[in-house]
């Protein structure tokens, strides 16, 4: 009994030990059935999913191209430096991690707050640097320490240098990294996939709009990558082709002079090939050094930069409107020849003043020039000659004489965001302003006008411009900076304006006599006292803007009451008979031009066609008067 | 006896060592160890002496067990089970906590996870408790059976270690089931479970409950909690049929795959040696579990049945469960590949389970003759 109860308890048993056996077995089978689902009939897709793990397309940026002046002076080029950089989505706590790296590398108050600037500025997923240029000592320190800090790592970046810091800054511009509206340039030129990796755009200057030439072709590395995103080694490459190089119609020597000649003053030079509109110097001070902007420039030197009185972010030479004062005359002469209003011969008594629907507009000069014709008018820049021609000649035609001459309007250089000034005319009156009985022009208005004063607001790009198409008899080339760009791959070089863009067919005895004119006010004229001594002869004309009728926005009332002292201008072009080179200066608040633009120009000049370099700023002449006046 | 120790030598002392060694079981115990071995190469060769150590010792353990006989295994099943008990309840009270975890007790010299040695405890007191009701248990015995189980089991869920409490009960309720718990009230069981999910869900923990959702949903954080599943299910479903050659991994030496070297290791394996990997490793677990059912059935007693069963048991607990969570289609709670996942703790608990069989095995007539 008890035999067979325990017999029957065992067969019970082995029972459950099937039972057991039999649950082993299909739960062994539902993991075979799911192995075999993943790994035979899903085996495609995870193969592919694997592999995306596995290999990373990591773009090559390529090398920017190089900027260099005419005589292949090197005033932009690349050197590559490591980089301490933060993928902020790969990790925690960037404080902790931060002050972790601040163990093992020098890391500055001003190196984390640019990164925090950057942090709020950057595309999802970026690396952000937060230190650059770090040395051969820190870069192996940290690989020691590297498996500690997911999400960061060393990279060999290329760098935009500025050899010659804040020389030629407004011309050269800078590079700063990609922001949003960058990326909406990119997508419009559909360059979006070029640009995969490249963390830095043209913000201003010729890198602003040379930026898609200067850029390259970007490579590309197919890498085998970790889980943490780290490159194991490369398994393919497509070499990046380096961006093309700018060789400039600027000679950075004379360019350098220029900037020199204003010390510590503040104003734009643009000085322009006549034959060719090519821009041999472009100046605008005081100068910033871009070299700033390409790390990411820290908030208070930002602040600095754009709250200073100075105002150095501004490229004066594009965007600063000035009325022309007496540099105006010798385009009005010309004006006059050439609509038949005036023949050279022809002169005015002047008495000192002009009245004019009983308004009393003075000359300078008391009691006035006495007789006074087209050479006299120049040499001394009487002020009743050209009252009297404005009148003759009546707003609207000097408005389409000067538009010709590109006054009050873009002159199509290339750098982005030039201002258009202002070229008065009816029209232009009925458009700028709201009010009807604004919206009328009056007569007494354009007596002024004849003056360079009342409503003109030039560019000092715009009146060299005008000067250099005088030199070059009527002959109109759109001026520019970069002489030609280098193809990388083929040499291949691409000229930029080789050719006229019209010719205004002026009669050449008409440009002779304001040729004749100007050389007068270098030799016996408003110049003489700054060319006294030169061994070459020399066209110009001095001018003094009244600074309480500035126009243009940059300009806010606040800052010009501090010093309400006139600009000073100057235009001139040289060798007379055959020039070589055009310019036009503005010295801000220097009073007349003859005493702060005049002398400048000597030593530009000086340089360029003598070779002789000053030794020290362009003088104040003090004593220099404009002897018309304005 | 005495003649026993002089020339018969080497052959006898062998022999000797090796007589209380079942072959099959050991043959496939081998080839399992020789696939780890393989695997820990691959997965993290630098770990690879220690855990060769590791199999030594293991293997020291399992060939002591062998030798003890059952009933004095019975003798042993209520001290080790109240030992075990109290180091539960003294984690509870002066544990170490890892990993937001309170599972380690510091004894000074070393540190030992109890809960560890529940696994074998537990089907060890409680085949003691069936034996000593004998022939037909009442149902009174069942419910004191569910007690002793609870207790540590509830212990070692509150620690929280999910993985190992699962274990824990299993290996109890496996005793039981042997020991012929009904029907009927298994099914009752099961639907009361069923009923009682809702509640459950409520008291388990936050990261309990993310890797229940993760298993059905895995993708809604793919960086995150769904990372471990996603990478070992890539790792496995392009290791191909074939696999991509042992150390070719590319998932595995890539480091995609988390845990790679203890409880995601299958991943490892299944991506570099493919679908025919799998089916040897599956055979080798049944082979395994097949010879540790088969001695459950010839064994002698009772006790040695339900030990023996329970024991066999565990092993497909903890291949099933491993490889199922690793594949995606069970929850990721923290059970080790048997014999293969590194890890001395659980390498020596599996020996044990293994010498014990041994020793069931080879007792096996005692008394019946």
């Amino acid at each position: 009994m008890e035999f067979k109860n325990s017999q029957e308890e065992l067969e019970r048993f082995r029972i459950r030990l099937a039972v057991a056996g039999g649950f082993v077995l299909v739960c062994f089978s539902l993991l075979l059935a799911r192995f075999a689902w993943l790994q035979v009939i899903q085996h495609d897709y995870y193969q592919t999913r694997a592999e995306d793990n596995r290999i990373s397309l990591v773009p090559v940026v390529p090398n920017r191209g190089l900027i260099i002046d005419r005589n292949g002076v090197v005033l932009a080029n690349d050197y590559s430096a490591y980089t301490l950089e933060i993928i902020p989505s790969k990790t925690h706590n960037l404080e902790q991690i931060i002050d972790g790296l601040a163990e093992l590398v020098d890391i500055q108050p001003k190196d984390r707050k640019r990164f925090w600037k950057l942090l709020e500025e950057s595309r999802n997923f970026e690396s952000l640097p937060i230190r650059t240029r770090l040395t051969d000592a820190e870069v192996a320190k940290f690989i020691a320490h590297r498996y500690r800090f997911p999400g960061v790592d060393i990279k060999a970046r290329l760098f935009r240098q500025y050899p010659g810091g804040p020389f030629a800054s407004h011309l050269l511009g800078y590079i700063g990294r990609v922001n949003d509206r960058d990326l909406g340039k990119i997508e419009d030129k559909e360059q979006s996939a070029n640009y995969r990796g490249t963390d830095h755009f043209g913000k201003a200057g010729l890198e602003q709009h040379y930026e898609f030439e200067l850029h390259g072709i970007t490579g590309f590395e197919q890498v085998e990558v970790d889980a943490g995103g780290r490159a194991v080694r490369t398994l393919a490459r497509t070499a990046p082709v380096a961006g093309n190089n700018l060789t400039l119609t600027i000679d950075a020597e004379l360019q350098r002079i220029a900037e020199q000649a204003f010390g510590s003053r503040r104003g734009s030079l643009v000085a322009i090939e006549p034959a060719t509109g090519g821009i041999l110097a472009l100046v605008s001070v005081p100068n910033y050094d871009p070299n700033m902007f390409v790390d990411g420039i820290d908030t208070q030197n930002w602040k600095e930069l754009n709250e200073s009185p100075e105002k150095p972010m501004v490229n004066r030479a594009l965007n600063g409107t000035y009325p022309p004062g007496s540099t105006f005359k010798p385009f009005m002469a010309l004006a006059a020849l050439t609509l038949g209003k005036r023949r050279p011969e022809q002169a005015i008594s002047d008495p000192g003043f002009f009245n004019f629907g009983g308004h009393h507009f003075r000359d300078d000069k008391k009691g006035g020039h006495g007789m006074v014709d087209m050479y006299k008018s120049i040499v001394q820049s009487c002020d009743t000659y050209y009252y009297m021609l404005a009148n003759d000649l009546g707003i609207d035609n000097i408005s389409r004489f000067m538009g010709q001459l590109g006054l009050g309007q873009r002159t199509g250089i290339d750098i982005d965001g030039e201002s258009e000034g202002v070229l008065p005319s009816q029209e232009w009156k009925r458009k700028r302003f709201k009010k009807p009985e604004q919206k009328k022009w009056f007569a007494g208005e354009t007596i002024s006008i004849g003056i360079g004063q009342g409503y003109n607001a030039y560019t000092p790009i715009q009146l060299a411009q005008a000067t250099a198409i005088l030199a070059n008899n009527g002959v109109v080339f759109r001026p520019h900076l970069v002489k030609f760009v280098t193809d990388t791959r083929s040499g291949e070089r691409t000229l930029i304006e080789p050719r006229p863009i019209r010719d205004l067919g002026f009669k050449t005895e008409h440009i002779n006599e304001i040729r004749r004119a100007m050389v007068g006010v270098n030799v016996e004229g408003t110049g003489a006292r700054a060319f006294a001594g030169a061994e070459y002869t020399s066209a110009g004309k001095t001018g003094t803007a009244q600074v309480y009728s500035l126009k243009g926005a940059e300009y806010k009332e606040s800052s010009v009451r501090k010093d309400l002292r006139d600009h000073a201008l100057f235009i001139a072009f040289a060798p007379a008979e055959v020039p070589t080179i055009a310019l036009a200066i503005v010295v801000e608040n220097g009073g007349f031009g003859a005493q702060a633009a005049a002398p400048i120009a000597r030593q530009v000049l000086d340089y360029y066609l003598l070779g002789k370099r000053p030794k020290a700023p362009a003088p104040v002449d003090e004593a220099a008067v404009e002897e018309g006046g304005e | 006896m005495n003649h026993g120790f002089s020339f018969v030598g080497v052959r006898d002392l062998a022999r000797r060592l090796f007589a209380p060694i079942d072959l099959p079981l050991m043959m496939i115990t081998g080839l399992l160890v020789l696939l780890a071995i393989a695997m820990m190469g691959s997965a993290s060769p630098e770990r690879l002496n220690s855990q060769l150590l590791n199999v030594a010792v293991a293997l020291v353990v399992m060939r002591v067990l062998a030798q003890i006989p059952p009933p004095r295994l019975m003798h042993l099943a209520v001290p080790i089970y109240l030992v075990g008990l109290l180091l539960l309840i003294a984690v509870a009270l002066f544990g170490d906590v890892s990993k937001g975890a309170r599972r380690w007790l510091n004894l000074g010299f070393m540190r030992a996870q109890p809960s560890e040695l529940m696994k074998i405890a537990m089907p060890l007191l409680l085949a003691w408790f069936f034996q000593k009701r004998e022939a037909m248990p009442r149902l009174r015995d069942f419910g004191l059976a569910a007690v002793l189980l609870l207790l540590p089991v509830a212990l070692i869920a509150r620690q929280p270690d999910l993985g190992t409490a699962l274990l824990v009960l299993a290996a109890g309720f496996y005793v039981i089931f042997f020991a012929g718990l009904s029907w009927k009230i298994m099914a009752g069981m099961a639907v009361a479970a069923l009923a009682a999910a809702p509640m459950a869900w409520t008291l388990l923990h936050d990261y309990q409950r993310n890797r229940i959702i993760t298993l059905f949903d895995p993708e809604k954080d793919p960086l995150g909690k769904g990372f471990h599943i996603i990478q070992s299910t890539i790792a496995i479903g392009s290791g191909g049929i074939l696999g991509k050659g042992w150390r070719e991994g590319t998932q595995a030496q890539l480091e995609f795959i988390p845990e790679r070297h203890t409880d995601f290791i299958f991943a490892v394996y299944s991506e570099e040696f493919g679908l025919l990997g799998n089916g040897l490793l599956l055979t080798l677990y049944a082979l395994l579990i097949g010879r540790g059912l088969m001695i459950a059935a010839n064994a002698a007693t009772l006790f040695s049945r339900l030990l023996a069963g329970a024991i066999t048991m565990i092993f497909f607990t903890y291949a099933f469960v491993n490889m199922g969570m690793v594949s995606g289609i069970l929850p990721v709670v923290g059970v080790p590949l048997p014999l293969v996942s590194y890890g001395g703790t659980a390498l020596v608990t599996l020996f044990s389970g293994i010498g014990i069989l041994m020793s069931i095995h080879g007792n096996r007539m005692l008394v019946q003759k």
